[in-house]
């Protein structure tokens, strides 16, 4: 794609439950190998943007278009299409990773449709034909590959219901990237992580971007890693965006500090 | 210890008093017809009442030690009951030997069962323990397997056991059939034996009207069912958890209902009859043969027996079983078959993973009903007669229970869920009313001790390590 065009561009996104407006005329931009943040008070709205990105939600009023491989317009799609073929992937404010399957099987189910089309829609599969094992193959390895990078390969065959809360953030992360995914949506991903687990998402969240060239969308209440590893910044208070910049412009915006200070929550500390 | 044992005796007491309190009305005297002109009269049964409330009291106070942890005294009342119920005193009739044999049972096993627990847990953790298990778990399936293939050539293979046999590897197929759509994909269906009915009525009517045989039916009916599962799946897979229950439950009863009142092509509840049974190359299973067929003694030169009939079905019934079972491990192994468990974990994050909920959970909804549809066949070919009263709401609970018991998505765990179920309770015959009873108690007590299924492990679909060897950590 051309490099000027933005990895997905939401515009004028509105967002109403009856007569409760979640989200107001909302639009920004988040360009491809890029970290966007997407900061606000508790009840901004962030999550709702991201229901409505993911196919969750259908927006009230807006257009949500993504750049991938084409042009998707994702307000147009049903919930797994966006997965499926807009290849938008993302991970959930409370973790939702299949507890009883194994730490492998989490990873094997996110590449189900790269492999359905391998296994013949289960044809090819249930004869045992030679083409499938080979995608199966490369699919274990694809996941062993993300096992190394969150440091889970000790753990492949484990319920991913008994890892600890740590551990289970950064497979539901891997997990979406196994997707394959262009663009990378996080719900605060470093929600209940210790200091120490926070930076080790740090550089993971940076190698996604750096390594594997995929622009990640985030929300996140830590400002110790929106400051550090965010290269854009949208502000959402009461569904409407109230600011937009580089992290050190953002920090020094007098509506954010009013956001954050004014209301008392979540103090701007980083 | 006095004043606990007084309370011991208290709670004893009260036990054999709520015993009797209700007994009175239900086995303390019942109505009798005298005769047509003196109408009913009561036949009073108070001294079995009593030989029962006193078992109670002397159960209940065994079992009150047994908890206490006094093995001993426990040990003496057990023995004591178990010693009345098989002794030749006389007691009222022969339930009563059999309530107070049990109940010595029950109060001996309660006694033991720290005991053996704590032997057996320890036995478990050594490394021979832990060696054991690990082969048995492996073996114990190809044991039951070679046990079922050999079965008719055995000297137990007689008409009652093979028609049990061929029951049983019903209900365990139908069961792994289940397993598919409730164990795998978590959608609990309330109304399985529906497809069983429309494979059972697809072979009955062509077999009848067109002349087709078991073999080109068979496909056939699996093709039909699954079309019905997946017309009825259509509308309501996007329903979840017990609102999908109530739909299926309810197209099971309508399916039902159809077949009772669409006389002019199902001969409504009078059933169709007549239907032939398979044939082998060919041959026939009977007597005598129809006119331009062989029988199957004739084509084998020997002598006609009619348990051929039984073998032959239940190597049939046992092929489509393995069928099943194949057919469904492999299923598991494969990106939708993983699909279908991801689905049970957690729907939200398979739509958000890309996955179609809807066609995953009907390729589940559709092959379940491919396999009810094929047992549904074989089924009408065994008893040559269906009727609407086959396919009662009871026997999607059983096979559903069957699963359940079994615990959801275990293979193995199906197997024995299912000679438990269907076989003990045939065996149990002999006892009459009662054997519901015992039924009802054997879900209870599965359900307290083992409350996730008899087998509740659950093995991976693939490995990225070996599996870890028998001995060691």
């Amino acid at each position: 794609m051309t490099a000027d065009l933005p990895l997905i561009d939401v515009e004028h996104l509105t967002m109403r439950f009856g007569g409760l407006v979640a989200i107001d005329d909302v639009s920004f931009k988040a360009q491809p190998r890029q970290i966007t943040a997407i900061i606000g008070p508790n009840g901004a709205g962030k999550t709702t943007v991201f229901n409505c990105i993911t196919g969750f939600y259908k927006p009230t009023i807006g257009r949500l278009r993504l750049h991938g491989d084409r042009e998707y317009l994702l307000e147009r799609m049903l919930g797994h299409e966006i997965g499926q073929q807009a290849r938008v992937a993302r991970t959930f404010q409370n973790i939702r990773l299949f507890p009883g399957m194994t730490v492998l099987e989490n990873l094997m189910v996110a590449q189900h449709n790269k492999l359905m089309r391998a296994s013949g829609m289960s044809v090819f599969g249930l004869l045992g034909l030679k083409r499938y094992r080979v995608a199966e193959d490369a699919a274990v390895e694809k996941a062993r590959g993300w096992l190394e990078r969150i440091d889970l390969v000790a753990d492949a065959d484990r319920p991913a219901g008994e890892l600890p809360y740590g551990a289970q953030r950064r497979l539901e992360i891997a997990r979406a990237m196994c997707t394959e995914p262009c663009l990378l949506c996080l719900d605060e991903p470093a929600a209940g992580l210790n200091p120490r687990e926070s930076a080790e998402l740090n550089e993971l969240l940076v190698s996604i971007r750096d390594r594997d060239g995929i622009g990640v969308l985030l929300i996140e209440h830590d400002m110790s890693v929106v400051m550090r590893i965010s290269d854009h910044v949208v502000v959402l208070d009461y569904g409407r965006k109230i600011a937009e910049g580089m992290p050190d412009d953002v920090r020094r915006d007098p509506a954010v500090i009013h956001a954050y200070l004014g209301t008392g929550e979540e103090g701007a500390d980083a | 210890m006095s004043p606990r044992l007084s309370s011991l005796l208290k709670d004893a007491a009260l036990t054999a008093f709520v015993a009797a309190a209700l007994g009175l009305f239900i086995v303390g005297f019942r109505t009798v017809d005298v005769g047509s002109t003196k109408g009913l009269a009561f036949d009073y049964e108070l001294v079995d009442l009593a030989v029962a409330v006193v078992a109670i009291f002397v159960g209940r106070l065994g079992l009150s030690f047994a908890s206490d942890g006094q093995r001993w005294p426990a040990l003496i009342l057990g023995a004591v009951l178990g010693a009345v119920g098989a002794s030749p005193v006389r007691l009222p009739s022969t339930f009563l030997h059999w309530f107070v044999g049990l109940a010595g049972l029950l109060v001996i096993g309660r006694s033991l069962w720290p005991a053996a627990e704590r032997a057996f847990g320890q036995a478990r953790q050594s490394p021979q323990g832990r060696k054991l298990s690990a082969v048995g778990a492996r073996w114990l399936a190809w044991v039951l397997l070679a046990a079922a293939v050999i079965l008719p050539i055995t000297p137990l293979a007689d008409q009652k056991t093979m028609d049990l046999g061929v029951l049983i590897l019903t209900y365990v197929m139908l069961g792994w059939g289940l397993n598919i759509v409730v164990g795998l994909a978590g959608l609990l269906d309330l109304g399985y034996v529906a497809f069983y009915a429309v494979g059972a009525y697809s072979y009955a009517l062509l077999s009848t009207q067109l002349g087709l045989g078991f073999w080109a039916v068979l496909p056939l009916a699996g093709a039909f069912a699954a079309t019905f599962g997946l017309v009825l799946g259509f509308p309501v897979l996007r329903l979840r958890g017990d609102y999908l229950a109530i739909v299926t439950l309810g197209f099971g009863e309508i399916i039902r209902l159809v077949l009772i009142n669409w006389v002019d092509l199902t001969n409504g509840p009078a059933g169709i009859g007549g239907i032939p049974g398979p044939t082998l190359l060919g041959a026939v299973f009977a007597e005598n043969a129809p006119p331009g067929q062989k029988t199957f003694a004739e084509m084998m030169g020997v002598p006609f027996d009619g348990t051929q009939r039984l073998v032959f079905l239940y190597y049939i019934i046992l092929g489509l079983a393995l069928i099943t079972n194949l057919f469904a491990l492999r299923m598991r192994r494969l990106p939708v078959g993983r699909a279908w468990e991801a689905l049970r974990e957690d729907e939200i994050a398979c739509r958000a993973l890309g996955i179609n909920p809807t066609n995953t959970k009907l390729t589940a909804f559709a092959i379940g009903a491919m396999f009810a549809g094929f047992a549904g066949s074989f089924f009408a070919a065994k008893q040559r007669f269906v009727s609407p009263e086959s396919f009662v709401f009871i026997e999607s609970a059983i096979i559903l229970a069957i699963v359940v018991l079994g615990g959801m998505g275990s293979q193995i765990g199906v197997v024995l869920a299912a000679v438990l179920l269907i076989g003990l309770p045939e065996w149990f015959r002999e006892l009459g009313t009662y054997r519901m009873l015992a039924f009802g108690l054997a879900m209870v007590l599965i359900m307290i001790f083992r409350p996730r299924g008899l087998i509740a492990h659950r093995a991976p679909s693939l490995r990225l390590h070996e599996k870890p060897g028998g001995g060691g950590g």
